[in-house]
């Protein structure tokens, strides 16, 4: 700068020239050290932020899997209805927000334009309801049950509806085919909870807020594989949320299809025969309780013996599993879980427990034999047998004399199981009992597997109690404290009760005399399931495997291609040798032909030459209720087991709906002939119902001639001509594809259902 | 001292066709700062690119036509670079006489914004209708009159050789220029124009070489002045609530802090390269308002990265450095004060605008020199080059 000539400017001036220069550049360094800061260092943070900012979800829900029975025939599958919803994105473009349109598809709708606005509105703190509480992104629903006709008018004149659509969707439907609910089996759906939502985040299958779960029954245990994947697309979206484009797209993947070993056919026989059984009861007079019996609970479980497989299985009082569908109110839930309806929603068949009864005595006959008693051997059936000054009586005190344990099981002599019992009882030491005590009788329930669960394949299965020693010890140490009390405040002259309260207080601990001579013949403190006497009684059928019983028999991809069979799967033996077990079952056979079942099958013209059927039948008593009913019966196929809730005799209350249930599966007339074409299930269905090349399952054909054309109608009106006419032999399940098909596709179903019914009852006037 | 004789429109010893004028050794282009106008032009042509990105998608400013900013924005800049050659050819000197008229006029537009003529933006009534869609912002003007009008007034003694650096009187006279439009454009209200005009203003006193107690004096009552302001409740909502969002960005970031928040994870998710010019899905999804004019730099931030927003960086410091220099290498008091008020106009305008964007500053409209959209401000800034290259090829050169 020395070469520059000095005119007019001082140094003073240079130096803060000099001082701006550097003051401008740092400031200048500043911002591009903030900047560094802001977009290396934490770069990443804000493009996560930026991400957020312009990505929105939509959600498209998966259809849910169908359960169909073993013949193909749906039993829960979705029906499609009318939904009209509105997309709030497309209303906000609009000039004035959507009012117009809205205010337009109140009209088609027939409702109120402030109900319709008050639908589409967002959820906040200050909105009460009804408004919308899920995504804004997501297209609001404004009615599900829209008529074609008022969908028709918003789709041809889509222009005057911008935003709105109508579309079939699919919603869960319970058809009850035959009439079977099969309520219990089937479960139901509830909307998701947040908190299952915050479980199953970061699992394979996380939930969407608008997705429904399986909370019973085979909703609940197939859950994961009729559920599918809800579809999501993930949209970018500018600042007031247009959509700008796509950015990554998971379809929507549809459920598998459960086909279960169910057969709805005889399902809706079982349901009806246990309601009739159940409304006769209470019909008869119980001497003992000096009323009628309440009968106020029953189940039958049907089940294949070589392979566990449930083919019916009914619980009542029933419901009709329709009642969650869109969402159940609040009293209804009230009604399906009272006391007053006396709780509809318990599936008896895996949740009622009783007192086995005379039902009992297979495990104890092999007890016996497994302790050393001779089957063929002598013993004594006498009227009553008297321990420790107390009288056990057989039933209406009969006496049979000498009589080898087959006889004991036709005849269902409790006097020989007793003795049997006590001598084992003193064998293994009495009151004071010895170390390591064989308790051969309990062992072998314990064997039979009672006390635990049977591993069917729905859920709250309870697995009953047998009361050996180590339960009453449990048992007096859980309640010694009450009982005590209730003995120290007796007074000089103690009521009954306080007399056992006392002796309970002293020796509940011990297993006496009297407890193991009771629970001999399946009375006392035991409890089973009717779940667990069929997994017995199959068992006896099949030369002694214990199976888990299962209702899912093959899960189906809805494509069809793969189809996972559930393979039937054993979990123990009975402790009974095939030559024990054919003795057994030889016994089983008199109670049918002449023992205490003989009056409803042998000697009420059951074709036994041709079908062979084990029976025993058994009468519970329950301390301050009426008896329960117990019919355990099995061919060489199938099992049945009927239990009805003070109810009164095995034969007597069971007896004829058992047999009418035997009646349609093998197509048994009332004079005892053998119409194989209206046997409904003479023989297990082993084979999976056809799966098309779409997959598709088609429904089996029902072959059954017209009941009412029909000369062999059984008289009581039950058996195959409780099958209403009209059913859906050519139902096809469309999968997903149903979904997508417009009311009018819907209509020419509908139609070709009838159409197919007809051509069946046409079938049915050929010779 | 004869260099002077070459001046444009000058009275050279002979006549000399246009051509020979122009590229001859000692001619006005061999003169010029070419780094500067190459600088200029360069962020001129980033800028093109941001507004059109951050505009395109805009269909209810653009009135359906992507390029409809874009090419008003070339326009713009073509009658900027026009302007810059009319001021290089007149000449500061020769605008030094017209400046009283010159700062007449401005400050008459001003008080013209105040009137029914006016136009609302954003709350500031600082634009002024000149009807058929155009608008100007006089305060723009009003930068380059106060420069000029100040400059003027403290050199004219100092230039004519009478003192070492203006009396206390002459500053008293200068401030009293300036005060004039600071307080018409404060009425609008446009704080961002007066910040710059304060600056400006402290820039020139301390080029000028007044007493550092001026200096001092000034920067009190500055602060004086904002406490005043703050008390009596000039300010509008709207501007405490910027300052209460600068404070504290999470405070309301769907409301004040909307737009600071979102410009920051604009600039933030660029990271090193961006994500490409057109590429931006702030930028797209028009996250950010105002992005073409006060918030242009995100555009850059976001779609350039790291690279780019520091190209304009560096390209902004080359330009300031080599207008430091200018002011530097002048020889007259009037043409050091005119570039230090040049250089503190670009440097702290570019300061706060980025500074805005980057969250270090408050929100103030202010565009962005060289880049932002807005005619009236690339007019004024093109001036402004050319009394920095007038200043430069009117100085004697070296024997």
């Amino acid at each position: 700068m020395t070469n520059i000539p000095e005119t007019g400017r001082s140094s003073r001036v240079t130096i803060r020239l000099v001082a701006i220069q550097i003051l401008v550049l740092s400031l200048l360094l500043t911002l591009g050290g903030r900047l560094w800061y802001l977009q290396v260092r934490n770069g990443d943070e804000y493009q996560k932020e930026a991400k957020g900012n312009h990505v929105q979800q939509v959600v498209e829900p998966a259809t849910r899997g169908s359960i169909l029975d073993a013949r193909g025939v749906p039993i829960a599958d979705n029906e499609t209805r009318l939904v009209v919803s509105a997309s709030r994105t497309e209303l906000m473009k609009q000039d004035d927000d959507g009012k117009a349109v809205l205010e337009r598809l109140a009209k088609v709708l027939g409702m109120s334009p402030k109900t319709v606005k008050e639908k589409v509105r967002l959820c906040n703190a200050e909105t009460p309801q009804p408004c919308w509480n899920g995504s804004p992104y997501q297209p609001i629903p404004v009615t599900d049950d829209a008529e074609p006709q008022q969908a028709l008018q918003i789709r041809e004149r889509s222009e005057d509806f911008p935003g709105i659509t109508a579309e079939p969707e699919a919603v869960r439907r319970y058809p009850a085919p035959h009439g079977a609910n099969t309520s219990q089996v089937l479960g139901y759906l509830s909307p998701v909870t947040d908190d299952e939502i915050e479980k199953a985040k970061d699992t394979d299958s996380p939930f969407l807020a608008s997705d429904e779960v399986g909370r019973n029954g085979l909703e609940r245990s197939y859950d994961s594989e009729l559920r599918g994947s809800s579809g999501v697309t993930r949209y970018e979206v500018d600042n007031l949320g247009r959509v700008m484009g796509e950015a990554e797209r998971d379809k929507a993947r549809p459920g598998s299809n459960l086909i279960t070993s169910i057969d709805s056919r005889l399902q809706a026989v079982a349901e009806k025969q246990l309601d009739k059984a159940m409304k006769d009861a209470r019909k008869k007079f119980d001497k003992n309780t000096g009323r009628n019996y309440k009968a106020d609970a029953g189940a039958v479980v049907v089940m294949e013996n070589k392979t566990g497989r449930v083919v019916s299985m009914a619980s009542n009082p029933e419901y009709d599993p329709n009642a969650w569908v869109g969402g159940i109110s609040g009293k209804e839930y009230a009604k399906l879980t009272g006391k007053k309806s006396n709780y509809p929603l318990l599936n008896r068949g895996i949740q009622g427990l009783a007192a086995p009864g005379s039902i009992f005595k297979v495990v104890s006959t092999s007890a016996a034999v497994k302790a050393g008693y001779p089957f063929d051997g002598r013993y004594n059936c006498s009227s009553d047998f008297e321990v420790g000054g107390q009288v056990f009586k057989n039933f209406e005190s009969e006496s049979f004399g000498g009589i080898n344990l087959g006889r004991a099981l036709e005849v269902s002599c409790d006097t020989v199981f007793y003795r049997l019992a006590y001598k084992e009882w003193k064998k293994d030491g009495g009151n004071l009992p010895k170390k390591g005590a064989k308790d051969w009788f309990y062992k072998t329930a314990h064997q039979f597997g009672l006390g635990e669960k049977t591993g069917i394949d729905i859920p709250n299965e309870v697995e009953g109690r047998v009361p050996d020693r180590q339960w009453k010890k449990d048992y007096w140490k859980a309640n010694k404290d009450a009982w005590c009390k209730q003995a120290d405040n007796a007074g000089d002259d103690p009521s009954y009760a306080e007399k056992i309260a006392k002796e309970n207080c002293v020796s509940g601990m011990k297993m006496r005399a009297g407890d193991s001579v009771n629970y001999s013949i399946g009375q006392g403190d035991t409890l089973v399931t009717p779940v667990q006497m069929a997994t017995i009684y199959a068992a006896l059928g099949n030369g002694g495997t214990l199976h888990d019983p299962t209702i899912g028999k093959a899960v189906v991809s809805p494509d069809g291609k793969s189809v996972k069979e559930i393979e039937p799967h054993a979990h123990g033996k009975l402790p009974v040798s095939g030559a024990t077990l054919r003795k057994i079952d030889k016994g089983l056979q008199g109670v049918a032909t002449h023992g205490t079942a003989a009056w409803r099958f042998g000697e009420a013209g059951w074709p036994q030459n041709k079908i062979k059927i084990r029976a025993k039948t058994g009468t519970a008593e329950v301390a301050g209720k009426q008896t329960t009913s117990w019919l355990a019966t099995y061919t060489d196929d199938f099992t049945v087991v009927m239990t009805i809730s003070q109810g009164g005799t095995g034969s007597g209350a069971s007896g004829p709906a058992v047999r009418e249930i035997y009646n349609a599966m093998y197509g048994v007339g009332s004079d005892g002939g053998i119409d194989k074409k209206r046997a409904l299930l003479p023989k297990p269905q082993t084979k999976l119902p056809k799966i098309d090349k779409d997959g598709a399952i088609v429904a089996q054909r029902d072959k059954r001639p017209d009941p009412s054309k029909s000369p062999s109608a059984s008289p009581s009106g039950q058996g195959p001509s409780t099958a209403p006419p009209g059913e859906t032999p050519e139902t096809r399940r469309e999968g997903e594809a149903a979904r997508n098909e417009g009311e009018q596709q819907q209509r020419r179903r509908d139609g070709a259902q009838q159409v197919g019914a007809t051509r069946e009852s046409a079938g049915g006037d050929r010779p | 001292m004869t260099s002077r004789t070459f001046a444009l429109g000058g009275y050279g010893p002979r006549r000399r066709s246009a051509w020979d004028r122009l590229t001859a050794r000692d001619s006005i282009v061999w003169r010029m700062d070419w780094v500067i106008l190459l600088s200029g032009v360069a962020l001129a042509i980033i800028g093109s690119l941001l507004v059109y990105s951050a505009t395109r998608n805009r269909t209810e400013l653009n009135q359906g036509d992507p390029r409809y900013f874009l090419v008003r924005h070339v326009i713009s800049l073509g009658i900027g670079i026009a302007l810059m050659v009319g001021t290089v050819w007149l000449g500061h000197r020769r605008l030094r006489s017209a400046v009283p008229v010159l700062y007449g006029l401005t400050v008459l537009l001003a008080l013209c914004v105040l009137t029914p003529l006016g136009a609302t933006i954003n709350g500031s009534r600082a634009w002024l209708n000149l009807g058929g869609g155009f608008t100007v912002q006089p305060a723009e003007f009003i930068k380059i009159t106060v420069i000029l009008g100040m400059a003027m007034l403290l050199a004219a003694k100092v230039d004519a050789g009478d003192q070492d650096h203006p009396d206390h009187r002459t500053v008293l006279h200068a401030l009293g220029m300036a005060a004039l439009p600071i307080a018409v454009i404060l009425a609008m209200p446009d704080l961002g124009s007066v910040m710059v005009l304060v600056v400006i203003v402290l820039a020139v006193l301390l080029a000028s070489g007044a007493s550092n107690r001026w200096v001092i004096g000034l920067c009190l009552a500055g602060a004086g002045g904002a406490v005043l302001v703050w008390a009596l409740g000039l300010l509008d909502e709207y501007q405490i609530n910027r300052f209460a969002a600068f404070a504290n960005p999470a405070l309301d970031p769907a409301g004040v802090g909307y737009n600071t928040n979102q410009a920051r994870i604009a600039i933030g998710s660029g990271g090193l390269t961006g994500k490409g010019l057109f590429e931006g899905t702030q930028t797209t999804g028009q996250f950010v308002p105002e992005q073409q004019t006060d918030f242009v730099f995100t555009v850059a931030g976001e779609e350039l990265g790291f690279v780019g927003g520091g190209l304009i960086l560096v390209l902004l410091g080359v330009l300031i450095w080599r207008a430091c220099r200018i002011a530097r290498e002048s020889t007259e008091l009037y043409s050091t004060i005119v570039a230090a008020g040049v250089i503190a106009w670009f440097a702290f305008q570019a300061f706060e605008n980025i500074g805005m964007t980057l969250g270090i500053m408050p929100v103030a409209g202010l565009p962005l020199p060289f880049v932002s959209y807005g005619g009236t401000s690339m007019f004024a800034v093109w001036i402004a080059v050319g009394l920095l290259q007038s200043i430069r090829t009117q100085r004697p050169i070296a024997a």
